[in-house]
């Protein structure tokens, strides 16, 4: 078997919480991501679900080295990020990408496309002189579904999946092997995602990219990836392959979260049995003991409020963090 | 229900935006019908003219720039739109109420939650400050916030995102309305969140027994809410139908690629998802023709040339196409 593209080992990472004017001190710290381990094959794509402020997007900022880690590490084509410096971190740089939310914030207003995409090409000096430069991202704007002779406007002059076009093709740029999706749809309208999803997909195929898909569209997720993995409140709780996760799911939040996706048929609808979670999801400055899961899950017991699930494969390709993912 | 009375009924609703560029087409004509106790969900993408025609009929609007051209909303026999604006007040919170999409911004955050729900009780009731207060904790209680008495004396920023929707829905109810009119609200919500409003929603109109506006564009909430849907596109409402057969028997084309558009939870991936190609229209421009034929895949001359009526194609199924998605044939 050969190495998987991204390893992601025990990653790490806290936000410090100072107080104080003069002498600033350590109070506390966010714990957004807690010791999450994974791997991404080649051509594969992994989903990441949860819900808002469980740790998706600094998960995935985070293994790209775009937030140092607290702790852990990630290997990427068997370059460690974190320790990556000088001309080995560029080499990373060049070879990891990704491609933001909001297709108003991710662009400068004041830079043309032509700026916008050629960034890439400038700073890893990837091509001798402007003129090479500017058939590149006249390729790359063609390869996204854009019109070539649009490449001296301004990114105003766009719509929002146009938008998320151009920052697709300053993500391709440099040619990545790997790209982390941050919710790149979910700003989108119902028929422009179709679209920018098919685009993704094609250029898979096209370019034999790998994907990280960060989104909370679990519908969207089981479309598009291979994998899925679900996080809660900075932990991974579940990962497996996209219908094993879909038809068995094994830990209760996966299952609550499943059940509350609207599915487009109303007799299905009628005819569901949701799991309705109670409460909100708790602060990460002070995560539950136990299972972070237990003061919502439905099934807990006493000793969920002690003791950590362990990461477990349960089947084969299929883990879980829960004490009572067997019955 | 099928029997009740229709008391709202919106004709040929115009309205238009004065703007820099130029008007703004966002409502076109839009007529629909409301019965008693019914939940009617109406659907359709940013810019489609949903949250401006239920501004319109709230007299919400700001005038200018902008301008409800044409029309009538009949509440109960009444025109709301040749109202005054005082008897207009009478109706807004208390006959007919509203919540928002975004529960942050929908909410004062100087004043306590206490005082700004007792404040639509003030307004339209005799009540005392001591009834009001008690009466805005039983609402609190009833939409599901814990320790309710003792969270009346909180600010928004002290809830969540969920829990302030909450609020919203509980300030909407002081006043027992016939009608609420929801503008996507749980949009901003996780999934989870939503499930939750959704069940609290359901419970309350089944207990309070009001009728219910949803605009929404995500076709699986509706298929779980819904009574009846409306289908809007560019300020023109393309289909209406019973909820099963919106999803069952689609008749628009629009209709129908969105619904091919969306991958499902349900189901294993078969095929790639089917996108809407183009982009969504330019409202700056006078319609003409039929709004969705630039990116219709059924699309024929007379779809360029003239805009077809929204009418009776089955029993209680209208559409406005000139085609017929099943035969391909023209109607």
């Amino acid at each position: 078997m050969t190495e998987p593209l991204v390893r992601v080992e025990n990653l790490t990472k806290h936000f410090p919480i100072r107080k104080g004017m003069l002498i600033e001190r350590v109070v506390g710290a966010v714990q957004a991501v807690d010791s999450i381990s994974f791997t991404i094959e080649r051509g594969e794509t992994l989903g990441m679900v949860g819900e808002s402020g469980c740790g998706k997007t600094t998960a995935g900022r985070t293994l790209l080295g775009l937030y140092p880690a607290t702790s852990g590490r990630t290997i990427i084509d068997g370059h460690s990020v974190h320790e990556a410096r000088g001309s080995e971190l560029m080499q990373v740089r060049r070879k990891a990408q990704m491609i933001f939310q909001d297709p108003y914030a991710s662009l400068n207003p004041r830079w043309t496309v032509n700026s916008i995409v050629s960034e890439p090409l400038r700073v890893h000096k990837l091509l001798p002189n402007q003129k090479a430069r500017n058939e590149r991202v006249k390729e790359l704007l063609e390869l996204v579904g854009l019109n070539a002779r649009h490449i001296n406007r301004f990114p105003h002059e766009f719509s929002g999946g146009q938008r998320q076009r151009i920052g697709i093709a300053r993500a391709l740029a440099s040619e990545p092997l790997f790209i982390v999706c941050d919710e790149p749809i979910s700003a989108l309208d119902v028929s422009i995602q179709a679209q920018v999803v098919n685009l993704l997909e094609k250029l898979q195929d096209q370019l034999g990219l790998t994907y990280l898909f960060v989104a909370h569209d679990l519908s969207m997720v089981r479309h598009i990836c291979d994998r899925v993995a679900v996080m809660y409140l900075g932990i991974m709780v579940e990962l497996a392959e996209r219908d094993e996760l879909y038809e068995n799911p094994l830990h209760p939040y996966t299952k609550a979260l499943l059940s509350a996706v609207p599915v487009p048929d109303p007799r299905k609808e009628r005819e569901r049995k949701r799991v309705i979670l109670t409460g909100d999801v708790p602060s990460p400055i002070n995560p539950p003991s136990g299972c972070r899961f237990h003061p919502r899950c439905p099934i807990a017991v006493e000793r969920c409020k002690v003791d950590v699930p362990e990461w477990r494969e349960l089947k084969p390709g299929h883990h879980v963090a829960c004490h009572l993912a067997e019955n | 229900m099928t029997n009740a009375r229709k008391f709202l009924e919106v004709k040929d609703l115009k309205t238009q935006f004065n703007t820099p560029e130029g008007t703004v087409y966002a409502v076109n004509g839009v007529s629909f019908d409301l019965k008693e106790g019914e939940t009617l969900a109406v659907v359709g993408e940013s810019g489609c003219g949903k949250s401006v025609t239920m501004m319109s009929i709230m007299r919400l609007i700001q005038i200018p720039p902008g301008k409800i051209v044409g029309g009538e909303v009949v509440f109960r026999d009444t025109d709301l739109l040749q109202l005054s604006e005082e008897a207009m007040e009478q109706i807004r919170g208390r006959e007919i109420a509203m919540i928002f999409q975004d529960p942050m911004t929908s909410l004062n955050p100087v004043l306590t939650v206490g005082k700004q729900i007792t404040e639509t009780l003030r307004t339209h009731t005799p009540m005392t400050q001591e009834q009001c207060r008690a009466r805005a904790g039983a609402l609190l209680e009833l939409v599901g916030i814990p320790d309710p008495i003792k969270r009346l004396d909180d600010y928004p920023h002290q809830f969540s995102g969920g829990m302030r929707q909450r609020v919203m829905i509980a300030m909407s109810l002081a006043c027992t309305p016939s009608l609420l009119i929801a503008d996507e609200p749980t949009t901003a919500l996780d999934v989870t969140i939503q499930a939750q409003i959704i069940e609290l929603v359901k419970e309350l109109k089944k207990n309070v027994g009001m009728a219910m506006i949803w605009i929404t564009h995500d076709l699986g909430i509706v298929a779980g809410l819904a009574d009846r849907v409306i289908v809007m596109y560019a300020g023109y409402v393309v289909e209406e139908a019973i909820v099963d057969d919106l999803y069952e028997n689609t008749l628009h084309p629009y209709t129908l690629a969105l619904l091919q558009a969306l991958p499902r939870a349900d189901r294993r991936r078969d095929q790639s998802l089917k996108s809407i190609k183009g982009s969504p229209p330019n409202l700056l421009v006078e319609p003409r023709g039929c709004p969705f034929a630039p990116r219709c895949e059924f699309v024929r001359e007379k779809c360029i040339a003239e805009n077809p009526a929204l009418v009776n194609v089955e029993t209680n199924h209208k559409v406005a196409c000139w085609v017929d998605v099943k035969t391909g044939a023209l109607r």
